[in-house]
């Protein structure tokens, strides 16, 4: 299990996340869950956004993934940043519940699916499949 | 004196979100959200859910427009703006709104317009409902905290 001390889990430095929703609102509440958490965090509003962000050199060690956006969808940013080598542990979020659009959504790639709305116990559950893969994108 | 409005005050507003968790209006990830809010984020809260009317409101216009239309057909358009309700209701726990979503979307879904109307009134109920709910909930919260700073006005000198 992760420990949250400090700001910083066992894994040593702080935790980075990329929050990706194109919704105004799940941007604020989960800006705030992770930051709550004592993870520093930004927020792409859609998957070229996020594309962008990791072609500017960041790197995360988590990122939240909408589904259903604008100018670039989950599925599409997910596939494209494991084609460029993303390592970061990618949760799907998404209000969908159909297994098969579950499915292709982690068939792009994703690490994790968490049904909307996302809570502190969702995050954290997310958190302890890092700790335990030992996967960091550095 | 002072104390004792802040006290009743307290118990109002348990009592209304009391009712609102009763009759279904919200559910419990209003509680998540009251749990994002802290001294770091004192008005977290108000914030998103004033966000949330904001976006609501333009969705609830947009569908409207959408349907009194004469010739309107696009139910995959009005499909993209019910989900997107959905989604930001249930991210504030307004589980009524989001049910009557549900339904107005699988109306929708069989290009049904005469139930699109019928599930349209009831979510602008539904919304009015739960808008006028949560500012009155807000004023008792504003109240509590300017009555809080009347009965201790040394420690707010002191903080600040």
């Amino acid at each position: 299990m992760a420990t949250h001390i400090n700001g910083s889990w066992e894994l040593g430095a702080k935790m980075t996340a990329l929050v990706v929703d194109d919704d105004s609102i799940n941007q604020t509440i989960h800006h705030r869950l992770l930051e709550q958490l004592g993870i520093e965090n930004q927020v792409a509003r859609n998957g070229k956004e996020a594309i962008d962000i990791h072609c500017s050199g960041k790197k995360f060690d988590l990122i939240l993934m909408d589904r259903d956006m604008p100018i670039m969808n989950g599925i599409e940013a997910t596939r494209k940043l494991r084609a460029m080598g993303i390592r970061s542990m990618i949760a799907g979020v998404s209000t969908r519940c159909v297994k098969q659009e579950i499915q292709e959504f982690m068939e792009a790639g994703l690490d994790d699916y968490q049904e909307k709305p996302l809570t502190s116990a969702k995050i954290i559950s997310i958190l302890r499949k890092i700790h335990h893969s030992g996967s960091i994108s550095y | 004196m002072l104390g004792w409005g802040v006290d009743r005050l307290r118990a109002d507003m348990s009592r209304l979100l009391a009712i609102l968790f009763h009759q279904g209006v919200l559910d419990e990830q209003f509680l998540q959200l009251q749990q994002l809010q802290d001294e770091s984020s004192p008005n977290f809260v108000s914030e998103v859910v004033n966000i949330y009317f904001h976006e609501s409101e333009k969705l609830l216009r947009n569908l409207r427009g959408l349907l009194l239309d004469r010739e309107f057909s696009d139910y995959k358009k009005m499909g993209i703006h019910l989900n997107q309700f959905m989604g930001s209701s249930s991210s504030i726990g307004a589980n009524r709104v989001r049910n009557v979503c549900v339904a107005f979307r699988a109306a929708s879904e069989q290009n049904n317009r005469a139930g699109c109307l019928r599930a349209l009134e009831l979510l602008e109920h539904e919304y009015c409902y739960l808008k006028n709910k949560l500012h009155e909930l807000f004023q008792m919260e504003q109240q509590r905290v300017l009555a809080a700073g009347a009965r201790y006005p040394l420690q707010q000198q002191q903080q600040h």
